[in-house]
């Protein structure tokens, strides 16, 4: 009988530094994650290649109904609009389209796909300042519900809706000073400045458009719940003032996104679950608002959020595997990931939580991830305690379901698969990897390149 | 390359360098490998000790050998053969 080796590790040492220490310690353990809903990080590499996006349809649907349950309890009239440009992969919207949200979209390419995946045109809500004429034409058409983000939007859905005979329902985006800075003033009109309320009244008196809601989204990543009741409370100001002017009742407030997932953001003292407030406390500051303002308690408004982050970034994973293990020119270790930058876009704004995903010692040390890209830009994390990683051991990046599979880059790697874990825990490809035929494809050579001698 | 007399190696894998004061944790495996250099034992015996007893391939034993000694010579607690 031959005996079984032991498992092999990295030799480690690392100095015990006694000075000033971190005030909130550190976790003595680190826990590997070595399956995904089930399904062990091994099998879906073996199935599906590393580096590999991990969904999870629990998870989702689990967030998305404690999320609103949190704001229905709170508000008698809810409603999430799928925030596109978060997670546009045709299968993770209609999930949420099955919940129960409408689409929001900010282009016509996100438009044209919330249609495509049936949602219908009265229930796609239609963001952002860049909005063609073909683009509007198309929402006018299907009764789309139109954000005004500028008066040069508004004279040119004007003239179209004067010309087509057609109604547009509109609302406008309103940006406004809710204590928290920068302000967000570049898109829609300003309410201090009376800019709100002047396209308002040219709304209103223009006879070419319904005007059925306000709308603002006053920042990303909030971590101030009073920063939404101030929003809330200068929206329902500008629904009685209409009210008062016009005797107009607006269908909805929309309150955009922007809500946190707890995430850790770099240049935070804090962790992303220490530094995010309850999303209880957003929501009972927003119907807070909306429910002590002056609107006619038999005419409150819709409540739409958009919230895209808050509901899909902690379903996100990113398997990947070590490619290297190195020691930099100051006698640090550094670790050559197979992900790097290009596919975890938000590693630029996010220490992203990165755990080993197979069983480690309990020792750890301080190393720097590299992606794979030949950029010296390509930087995972800066600093994080790992144990000692050999080549070939996989890794999994935690919290990145929001804006990666959207600003994911095809640069130097190409864009890996994307994996459904359904609610049975059967994994399903929701996007195939990338190959060189799938670049090829959109190239042309001109005749006279098409060949050379070296 | 030899460790260097003066360093203690407490069996729970806790170093001390009495000639500048500070102290060092390691994991199993190199506290092992640390107590085989106390033995006067070469790399090249170090190495074959723990191809037997752990599941790794030559290649990698002998990467992770060879930064794990010049990292210890780094730190001031191993030295060349004179």
């Amino acid at each position: 009988m031959t005996m079984e080796k032991k498992r092999y590790e990295r030799p480690v040492i690392q100095k015990l530094n006694s000075g000033l220490l971190n005030k909130f310690g550190s976790a003595t353990e680190i826990k590997p994650l070595t399956e995904i809903d089930g399904v062990p990080v091994k099998r879906l590499v073996a199935e599906y290649g590393s580096p590999l996006f991990v969904f999870s349809e629990r998870q989702i649907r689990e967030k998305y109904a404690e999320v609103h349950k949190i704001f229905t309890t709170r508000y008698p009239k809810v409603k999430f609009g799928w925030s596109y440009k978060t997670n546009y992969l045709n299968a993770i919207c209609n999930i949420f389209h099955q919940q129960g949200s409408w689409a929001e979209v900010v282009s016509g390419f996100e438009y044209e796909k919330a249609l495509q995946n049936g949602v219908p045109g009265n229930k796609i809500i239609f963001n952002g300042p860049d909005k063609t004429a073909a683009d509007l034409q198309k929402a006018m058409a299907n009764n789309s519900l139109i954000h005004l983000d500028h008066m040069d939007e508004f004279y040119l859905l004007n003239e179209l809706a004067a010309a087509g005979h057609k109604k547009p329902r509109v609302a406008i985006r309103v940006n406004m000073d809710t204590g928290v800075y920068p302000i967000w003033d570049r898109f829609g009109f300003n309410y201090e400045n009376g800019q709100a309320w002047s396209a308002i009244n040219k709304i209103m008196t223009s006879g070419n458009f319904t005007m059925v809601g306000l709308h603002c989204h006053i920042g990303t990543f909030m971590l101030a719940p009073s920063a939404y009741g101030i929003a809330a409370d200068k929206l329902a100001a500008l629904f009685v003032r209409i009210k008062n002017k016009f005797g107009h009742t607006l269908e909805y407030i929309d309150l955009g996104g922007g809500l946190p997932s707890p995430n850790n953001l770099k240049g935070a003292y804090l962790p992303g679950n220490d530094l995010v407030p309850p999303i209880e406390e957003f929501a009972d500051t927003i119907a807070n608002s909306l429910l002590n303002s002056d609107i006619a308690p038999n005419e409150l408004p819709l409540l739409i959020m958009e919230s895209g982050r808050l509901l899909i970034d902690e379903a996100g994973y990113l398997i990947g595997t070590v490619i290297a293990n190195k020691r930099l020119s100051t006698g640090r270790r550094a670790t050559i990931l197979d992900f790097g930058v290009n596919s975890l876009f938000t590693s630029f704004w996010y220490n992203h939580k990165i755990s080993p995903a197979q069983e480690v010692s309990n020792y750890k040390e301080d190393v720097e991830l590299f992606g794979p890209l030949c950029m010296n830009i390509d930087v995972v994390r800066e600093s994080v305690i790992l144990p000692p990683l050999n080549t070939g051991d996989r890794v999994v990046a935690q919290n990145v379901g929001a804006y990666n599979v959207t600003q994911w880059m095809q640069f130097i790697t190409m864009r890996p698969n994307v994996v459904l874990i359904d609610d049975q825990g059967k994994p399903h490809i929701i996007r195939r990897a990338e190959s060189l035929d799938t670049l090829n494809q959109m190239e042309e050579m001109p005749a006279h390149l098409k060949t050379f001698k070296l | 390359m030899i460790l260097k007399k003066s360093v203690a190696i407490s069996e729970t894998g806790f170093i001390f360098n009495p000639a500048t004061g500070d102290s060092y944790t390691v994991n199993p495996i190199a506290a092992e490998i640390l107590q085989l250099l106390k033995a006067a034992k070469s790399l090249a015996e170090i190495k074959q000790e723990i191809l037997q007893q752990y599941d790794v391939d030559e290649k990698t034993l002998e990467e992770d050998l060879s930064d794990f000694s010049s990292h210890l010579q780094q730190l001031g607690l191993a030295e060349h053969e004179a």
